[in-house]
């Protein structure tokens, strides 16, 4: 259905209409609030639960991960790799923990899934590199965040 | 004054002109970048040098260092040629804009515009409409649909505006009586009428405000400037004619369209806005001399070329205003569609301007002009 349009002369000119635009874009101009944050000097404040990058939990300098496969089952990337083995106290451990983090899709279901609290998504989100990163144990095992 | 100092000071004006026309495109190009992040609430390139300034520069050299490949598909000669017929008539354009009052000395007028024409205007015309060539050029050589598709809008553009942009101009040579723009401009600096002991100089824009108005239309889709910029409407033909281009030839025709809009603001400024003509300027520096010992002690001649610094200042100022106009309703206003296009041209603007033509023929027999 064609909708009829009120015909207003004065508006049809133009004139009237390109100047008050005229008067909102030189407004915005000088006292527009900006919007943008300056990113690397700036930062977005992100919230707590923030998935980001993996690390694994350690409590006196040991990894709380007993290599129950539990996250590597749970992953619908399947982007964990673990090789468990046992350490003299016939506690089992994960002697290769491997995140190929180009496959993972920072679900979290690892992080819900581990009953030891061990493996956990930090805040951190700046994650690019030059090459294919596939996190090892020694890099999960920096302690990267709170969690 | 010798021919060599003629000659002389012919180069420095060449100079002069070439180095602000050629400036004028970074600096656009940055003005227009931070002006239209401003206005929309971004902030713009704020990152190389004081306020971003050398973001120009560091483009400049991106655009040096990159590849300059030919697509296998286009004719070569012509697809090369094109970039540069579309910037050099811009800037040949800018030869006959006077930027300062001549000036006598020892008998002698020197003159501050590069080409002391006769014909002026009729030049400008002439070397302006060479401009389309550029664009048709490109559109065609790049054997691309969207290409052509392109350059055939902006000529057909160019081509309908043209009409409305000379026919407004008409008026103001019949109540001038001159062609030559530096005449033109020496007109305009008589007074129109007097409020108390304030005259009102007699510009272009208040004897005609409807040719100023079309000229000012007109000039934007001239230089294929928003809301006319249909020639590049990415959303319907990609990027138009300056599609197949990469590197410096696109940079180039970037440099094209804002020598055009140096040029047309410089025109906008010379036939509407009196030129070089700095209202009060020998009041106030008469003040000056008499209230300023440093300034009573200078001779008449360096008084001349302080009034000439002052009028070519001046003119800058103008310029540089409309040049920020162009950048200013480019973000107010959105793309027209193309039939909406013709129709102002067509049937709003040739009509409007011939009526102007009419009215003003008729002022003039009355001798109310």
């Amino acid at each position: 259905m064609l909708i009829k349009r009120k015909n207003n002369p004065i508006a049809e000119l133009y004139i009237v209409e390109i100047l008050t635009g005229l008067f909102i874009t030189i407004k915005n101009f000088f006292f527009g609030k900006t919007v943008t944050v300056q990113y690397p000097e700036e930062r977005r404040p992100y919230s707590d639960r923030y998935r980001g990058q993996h690390y694994i939990k350690a409590t006196n300098g040991v990894e709380n991960c007993t290599a129950c496969m539990l996250c590597p089952t749970v992953c619908p990337a399947e982007c964990i790799h673990i090789v468990a083995g046992e350490r003299p106290d016939k506690e089992k451990y994960p002697v290769k923990f491997e995140i190929d983090v180009l496959r993972c899709c920072f679900c979290g279901m690892c992080e819900e899934a581990c009953p030891k609290d061990a493996i956990k998504l930090s805040t951190i989100y700046e994650m690019s590199t030059t090459v294919r990163p596939v996190y090892d144990k020694a890099f999960l095992l920096e302690q990267r965040g709170n969690k | 004054m010798s021919t060599q100092f003629e000659i002389i000071f012919s180069g420095i004006k060449i100079l002069l002109v070439f180095l602000i026309w050629f400036h004028s495109a970074p600096i656009m190009a940055w003005v227009e970048r931070r002006g239209s992040a401003l206005m929309q609430n971004r902030l713009g390139p704020n990152r190389i040098g004081p306020f971003g300034l050398f973001q120009s520069v560091a483009d400049g050299i991106k655009f040096i260092f990159k590849e300059d490949s030919v697509p296998g598909h286009v004719k070569k000669f012509y697809y090369v040629l094109a970039p540069l017929i579309s910037m050099i008539p811009a800037f040949m354009a800018f030869a006959v804009i006077p930027w300062a009052a001549p000036m006598v000395i020892d008998g002698h007028t020197i003159t501050f515009h590069v080409a002391d024409l006769n014909v002026g205007i009729l030049y400008i015309f002439a070397v302006g409409s060479l401009g389309v060539y550029g664009i048709i050029m490109s559109g065609w050589s790049s054997n691309n649909k969207y290409a052509l598709l392109g350059s055939l809008r902006s000529s057909s553009q160019m081509i309908s505006y043209e009409l409305s942009l000379g026919l407004s101009v008409i008026p103001i040579i019949m109540m001038f009586g001159s062609v030559h723009l530096g005449d033109i401009a020496m007109a305009q600096t008589a007074p129109l009428f007097h409020i108390g002991s304030i005259a009102i100089p007699k510009w272009g824009v208040f004897l005609q405000p409807l040719g100023f108005l079309i000229f000012t239309t007109a000039a934007f889709a001239e230089t294929n400037r928003l809301p006319f910029d249909l020639p590049e409407g990415e959303s319907e033909i990609v990027a138009g004619y300056h599609l197949e281009y990469g590197s410096m030839k696109f940079a180039i025709f970037q440099m094209a369209e804002y020598g055009n809009m140096t040029t047309a603001s410089a025109l906008i400024a010379t036939l509407y806005f009196g030129g070089w003509h700095f209202p009060f300027l020998h009041s106030i520096l008469s003040f000056l001399q008499g209230h300023i010992p440093m300034m009573a002690a200078l001779s008449g001649e360096a008084m001349e070329w302080i009034r000439v610094a002052c009028q070519a200042a001046f003119f800058f100022v103008k310029i540089c205003f409309f040049m920020w106009f162009f950048v200013w309703v480019r973000w107010t206003i959105p793309r027209f569609r193309y039939d909406q296009l013709m129709d102002l041209g067509w049937k709003v603007m040739l009509p409007l301007s011939l009526v102007n033509i009419f009215v003003t023929g008729w002022a003039i027999y009355a001798g109310w002009l």
